[in-house]
């Protein structure tokens, strides 16, 4: 075994606390500081932490160039969506009332939840595609 | 009001923006210009059905994002002119499509194409949202999605220079959209509010109170966006950003980028800070009226001597605009409506131009004006294309081109300006010599190498060209469409008072 082994099991054990610690931001982004873009970047250290330790290459296998590329607009095309609803129901786009007719401000809630995965896939994306970019500089 | 006249106000944003993520996130060459064609035609018959209906309820139309109501929330305000400016901008890229597919297929490698079209849907996007915002910062936002997209455009041109000129074109654009948030900035600290239409309220006591803020962003204001639209001494990044940009971005760009910043002025000049601010307090109107004269002459004499046919129509551009911000200058009924049709008039010229020289790089993979000898032998419809939508470049009776000066001409003498009239003639004799430049060596020189074995582009490539050269012949003969609804324009923004 190389001479990296406390990194290697440190980080492996490390990575999905991350991941947690991504979402907590992400879902708690209501009532304390984060949202989507803070815990998109978080989610995406995680990946760059795991590719620094055990390489790019593994790291393309969890998560495909192809893939990565194609989330960046899915994020966007999620946030945009998200709108959608209003539009179709006769009221005004992006008026998020819609998720909840009864109850306009728990419409605005979900809304802006969903607005926020948007971010956070695309924030994610994004971040992973420009390490990819960097990682790849003077290889081929 | 029917759902969709309801929903009309935001479609034009809304159809590109979700045309560029579908693009992207499909990413196929094909696929993606198929989709690009498909939501460029929705988005301008959107556009025309607005302007309709604009025109037909007489008044402006808003619409609140969201819901939430004015001043706070963003709100979408459409009236005659920028309706206008919406056909313009979408009518342009509608028949720009068919034309592209061939185009970009020829000139940018196949796993970038698909991110083209993308970014041609947001540039198309973000010129949209400039027009149809009526929330000052939501207007800046559009103005950035609209450069980062203009800027990607650029850079995948073919030659290595496109790079430096898009780097040029980010450098100044990026000045420019900073002076306008400043501008903004100071406009919200004196008013409070960021809804254009709210902050024309409220100016006229803002002034009173604090006169040296409003004035220091208005300055601000008209610098940004002069660096934007390219106003004589501010226009260095345009020749490159034309010349090295792919044929169908070039083509798209000149005539619709500018354009929307044209818009962007006349819209904070007149509807925001309104005439009496404007053209009382500070020497606009004739700081307007030099810069325009010395965009019309210098320019049309730089296009003269360049090598570069594509240069050569950049600089022309220059020039053109220059006929745009004299009628600003002017500001009377006549000069407004002039420089609103030339919106207009020049869209389509330009384009028919740029469009044309794509279709000879297409052919021959050149742009040297001496390389282009004989071309009008080996590609005559080309070639008469790029005559005929040359004439209206310079104004002949009978073109598009022609039209404005009228107007701009007229203005001018209400004016008492005497001497203007005989600059805007001496300025189109030159964009004769330019033209001129062209036709000789097209017609009058034997075929060069280049063009020994060139023929006419593929028919879909042609028939674009040929809409759009028969259109500025059309509009030069036939102005209920455009020199009416721009007389309309004019007479709104002026207050009614004409």
């Amino acid at each position: 075994m190389r001479r990296d082994l406390i990194l290697r099991i440190v980080t492996k054990l490390v990575l999905p606390f991350i991941l947690l610690f991504a979402l907590y931001v992400h879902f708690h982004g209501d009532f304390g500081p984060g949202g989507g873009f803070q815990a998109g970047v978080i989610a995406a250290g995680m990946l760059i932490l795991h590719s620094i330790v055990f390489g790019v290459r593994s790291t393309k296998h969890i998560a495909p160039q192809g893939l990565v590329e194609a989330m960046i607009p899915l994020g966007v095309l999620i946030y945009a969506s998200v709108g959608i609803p209003a539009l179709i129901s006769g009221r005004n786009f992006l008026d998020y009332g819609v998720f909840d007719p009864h109850h306009t401000p728990h419409g605005h809630h979900l809304g802006i939840l969903m607005v926020e995965s948007g971010v956070l896939i695309t924030v994610f994306s994004t971040m992973l595609a420009i390490f990819y970019a960097f990682s790849e500089r003077g290889r081929s | 009001m029917t759902a969709l006249e309801h929903q009309l106000p935001v479609l034009p944003v809304l159809i590109p923006l979700f045309g560029a993520l579908l693009t992207g996130f499909l990413s196929r060459g094909t696929v993606s210009w198929l989709l690009a064609l498909i939501f460029s035609w929705a988005t301008a018959a959107v556009s025309v059905l607005l302007l309709v209906t604009v025109l037909r309820l007489g008044e402006p139309i808003s619409y609140v994002m969201g819901n939430w109501g004015v001043p706070w929330g963003i709100e979408y305000r459409v009236d005659t002119l920028n309706a206008f400016v919406l056909v313009i901008v979408t009518g342009i890229g509608a028949v720009l499509m068919p034309y592209a597919r061939k185009s970009v297929a020829f000139e940018i490698a196949s796993h970038q194409q698909a991110w083209f079209y993308t970014m041609y849907l947001i540039c198309l996007a973000g010129l949209l949202g400039i027009t149809v915002s009526g929330d000052a910062f939501n207007v800046f936002v559009f103005m950035e999605v609209s450069s980062l997209a203009t800027y990607v455009l650029i850079a995948l041109g073919h030659n290595r220079r496109a790079l430096l000129a898009s780097f040029q074109y980010l450098i100044v654009g990026t000045i420019g959209a900073t002076f306008y948030v400043i501008g903004i900035a100071l406009l919200y600290l004196v008013t409070g509010s960021l809804n254009l239409h709210d902050i024309a309220g409220l100016l006229g006591d803002a002034y009173n109170t604090y006169p040296r803020p409003v004035l220091t962003a208005l300055a601000f204001l008209v610098a940004g966006i002069s660096l934007k639209l390219a106003l004589f001494p501010l226009h260095l990044w345009l020749p490159n950003a034309y010349a090295y940009a792919p044929s169908m971005a070039a083509a798209f760009l000149a005539g619709t980028a500018t354009k929307v910043a044209v818009y962007l002025l006349i819209r904070i000049l007149f509807s925001i800070f309104g005439i009496a601010i404007v053209f009382t307090t500070l020497p606009i109107a004739d700081v307007l009226l030099v810069l325009s004269i010395a965009a019309m002459a210098i320019a049309s004499l730089a296009a003269v001597f360049q090598e570069n046919a594509k240069r050569m129509l950049a600089y022309s551009s220059v020039a053109q605009i220059g006929y745009i911000t004299l009628g600003i200058g002017l500001h009377n009924q006549s000069g407004l409506t002039g420089s609103i049709v030339h919106l207009f008039n020049h869209a389509v010229t330009k384009s028919a131009l740029f469009m044309c020289l794509g279709a000879i790089v297409y052919r021959t993979a050149n742009m040297r004006l001496t390389n282009l000898a004989g071309i009008g032998r080996k590609m005559p419809l080309t070639t008469a294309a790029f005559v005929l939508a040359g004439l209206s470049i310079i104004g002949v009776p009978g073109t598009a081109g022609f039209v404005s000066k009228w107007y701009l001409a007229v203005g001018a003498i209400e004016r008492g300006y005497w001497p203007l009239v005989f600059l805007i003639v001496a300025s189109s004799l030159i964009a004769v010599l330019y033209i001129g430049r062209f036709v000789e060596v097209a017609y009058f020189r034997e075929p060069s190498e280049a063009c020994e074995s060139a023929y006419e582009p593929p028919t879909s490539m042609l028939i674009p060209i040929l809409v759009l050269s028969a259109a500025t012949v059309y509009f030069g003969i036939d102005t209920r469409a455009t020199a009416d609804i721009a007389a309309i324009a004019a007479r709104f923004l002026l207050g009614g008072a004409n």
